[in-house]
């Protein structure tokens, strides 16, 4: 037997835009099995895991909280995955941006006088830091051939054990009985709430302004415009004349500074302090969203909220019905493979041509 | 005396080494087929966890291992299917296996966490084994050990001495021309890739059933991400990926002793080594070869959609 795929000469935009939610569905069947297999009730962890945390106001927050950081990250790896270019190192800089900015936070504690500067300052110097980490494994990259996807790797074991050195070590709260942990940050490096009595704070904001920009960025600038041409046929790009090197750099720089910006918003929002962890892998979750989102702001903002629900809906299933975490790791990934099988589904017809050898 | 202490740090050198050589390997001639498996250290991962749950309920580390290396072998299926038969994009494919191996791992490891075995045997001849100074180096390690030598020569061997490594190479290199010529370049990929998740999968074997011995989530700590970069250190030549495994457990162990024995360096710096030295090889390796191009296979990473 053998498999042939012809590309197909005229995409539908309908079948473009429903691959990702039949693959959600096929994960979802798939998902169920496994649920049932480990003894539950699939109609019971599917609202446990989908219904549930949209049917109260504090899950709905928690939701867009997770959903935030996600669609951040997620956002500024599109501009590098529509451009080739594999930045996998995302949650290294977003550690990174939490480290250096909360710095700020933790070295203005008990700041007194005007501090009305202090949250603008760390925001800027988490988004740097992030923005520096990543133009390490992109100027490796230009300059000497490098593997991109290697160090940016690579470098996210650094910056954690980075992380966890600084919060045990020099930055641990003096007076803090020796948790591991630095001082809470004053009211002036925190995040404010968007409305009193809600835990929504303004990096919810943050991220989706981030996510307007970037969509106007994409589609009504030069520098969209040269992203999305080395994305949808390099060859064009070179003979147009755009620097292979020079997008390269730009790219990592913005996915850079979105994921410092995403590690600072969260450190100064829902944290308040440095730990020794501050991720549950929101820069490796936000590379399924920017693909499951099909690399477009709008589409990775729906898909940010998809994930986070599922997350959500993970935390409530293992204290509801004792189902490991782990299954909702397994879900994503097999979410991601399920995408872009779809995505293949989508630009081939797939004939399959029995009794000739493949 | 001091023979025996030489002995004792290859020895640990040799064992940390060997899950990276034996997942660099299989890694190497799906690469040099043209596949970049960037799920290795999933499918590594799930090995480790499928290969102690089947060693513990069978109490056989032999049926542990092969069923360690069958699960890397199924996930990397499920990646065939997608970068080969559907033409999918292969580095979002790999991350996906990775992220998907990690989840499965958790789930088939949740009720083994804690549990212990006893590591599986050595070689013990009568009289050679106990040499002194080469002894156990040469004659007492365990059945891995031995396989990933084995494995390296073995590979060297089908890539660079018979008929079908060369059709595997040369697909590597053009996929385009190699179709042309009437070569099955997808059947050969597809072929390539389940070797190396084999090879991944049997690599997290070893690491819960004779390294550590016991499973703890994540064991692999980035293992199967170093043993990704070895195959670029080793310019993908078999052997080099035995001098670089070597180079690479040397450094794991250095930093381990180095920690045990709280010289003043923070714990931290002295785990965060290994990735900064596997990023430092690399760097040196680009410096080391300005001129003359890429070594990696011309096709690799490419995705390849025939039509007639």
């Amino acid at each position: 037997m053998r498999i042939d795929l012809t590309p197909r000469a005229n995409r539908s935009a309908l079948m473009d835009a429903l691959s990702p939610v039949l693959a959600f569905l096929a994960a979802l069947v798939v998902g169920g099995f496994v649920v049932a297999a480990l003894g539950r009730s699939p109609a019971a962890a599917f609202v446990t895991y989908f219904v549930a945390p949209l049917s109260e106001v504090w899950s709905l927050q928690e939701v867009a909280l997770k959903a935030a950081p996600l669609a951040l990250i997620a956002t500024g790896l599109a501009f590098c995955f529509r451009a080739n270019v594999w930045n996998i190192g995302a949650e290294g800089q977003f550690v990174m941006g939490g480290l250096f900015g909360g710095w700020i936070g933790v070295a203005t504690h008990g700041a007194t006088g005007n501090t009305a500067w202090v949250l603008p300052l760390m925001l800027v110097v988490g988004t740097l830091a992030g923005l520096l980490y990543a133009l390490i494994p992109a100027l490796l990259k230009v300059r000497l051939g490098v593997s991109e996807i290697l160090t940016s790797l690579m470098l996210v074991y650094v910056a954690e054990l980075l992380l966890d050195y600084m919060a045990r070590g020099p930055l641990r709260d003096p007076a803090g009985f020796n948790f591991p942990q630095s001082v809470a940050f004053d009211e002036a490096a925190r995040l404010p709430y968007l409305m009193e009595g809600d835990t929504l704070h303004a990096g919810v904001a943050i991220a989706l302004a981030v996510l307007v920009l970037a969509s106007l960025v994409l589609a009504r600038t030069l520098f969209g415009f040269t992203v999305r041409v080395v994305g949808a046929s390099p060859r064009a790009a070179r003979f147009a004349g755009f620097s292979d090197a020079r997008l390269t750099l730009a790219v990592f720089a913005v996915s850079g500074a979105a994921a410092g910006l995403a590690g600072i918003s969260e450190v100064a929002g829902r944290i308040g302090q440095l730990q020794p962890s501050i991720s549950p892998g929101y820069g490796f979750t936000a590379i399924i969203v920017a693909f499951l989102g099909r690399l477009s702001p709008v589409g990775i903002l729906v898909a940010a909220l998809v994930i986070a629900l599922t997350t959500i809906g993970g935390e409530g299933a293992q204290i509801d019905l004792k189902l490991p975490l782990d299954l909702t790791r397994a879900f994503q990934g097999l979410l991601l493979a399920l995408v872009l099988g779809a995505d293949a589904l989508s630009r081939y017809r797939v004939r399959l041509v029995p009794g000739v050898a493949a | 005396m001091s023979l025996d202490i030489l002995q004792m740090v290859l020895v640990t050198v040799i064992a940390a080494a060997t899950p990276l050589m034996i997942a660099a390997l299989g890694e190497l001639v799906a690469e040099r087929a043209g596949v970049l498996n960037l799920g290795v250290e999933g499918m590594m991962v799930l090995g480790a966890a499928t290969g102690f749950a089947v060693a513990v309920e069978t109490g056989s580390t032999l049926v542990g291992a092969a069923a360690g290396a069958g699960a890397g072998l199924a996930l990397s299926a499920l990646f065939g299917l997608l970068t080969v038969v559907l033409s999918a994009n292969q580095v979002a494919s790999g991350l996906a296996m990775t992220i998907l191996g990690l989840g499965l791992s958790g789930l088939v490891g949740a009720s083994y966490v804690g549990l212990k075995r006893e590591p599986a045997p050595h070689l013990a001849l009568p009289g050679l084994s106990d040499l002194p100074g080469i002894g156990r180096l040469l004659f007492g390690q365990d059945a891995f050990v031995y396989l990933a030598f084995a494995l390296a020569a073995g590979v060297w061997w089908f890539l660079l001495r018979t008929r079908s490594g060369l059709v595997l190479r040369a697909i590597g290199d053009d996929h385009t021309a190699t179709h042309a010529l009437g070569l099955q370049v997808r059947k050969v990929r597809f072929l390539a890739v389940l070797f190396g998740g084999a090879c991944a999968g049997l690599a997290g074997a070893y690491l819960s059933l004779s390294y550590t011995p016991f499973w703890a989530p994540a064991m692999t700590a980035g293992r199967g991400w170093i043993a990704l970069a070895l195959v670029v250190f080793a310019s993908w030549r078999p052997f080099r990926v035995l001098a670089g495994a070597m180079l690479f457990g040397g450094a794991t162990v250095l930093q381990l002793n180095a920690q045990a024995a709280g010289i003043g360096l923070p714990g931290q710096l002295l785990s965060a080594l290994p990735y900064l030295a596997t990023i430092l090889a690399l760097v040196l390796l680009s410096l080391g070869r300005r001129q003359g191009g890429s070594l990696a296979p011309a096709s690799l990473g490419r995705v390849f959609t025939p039509h007639r």
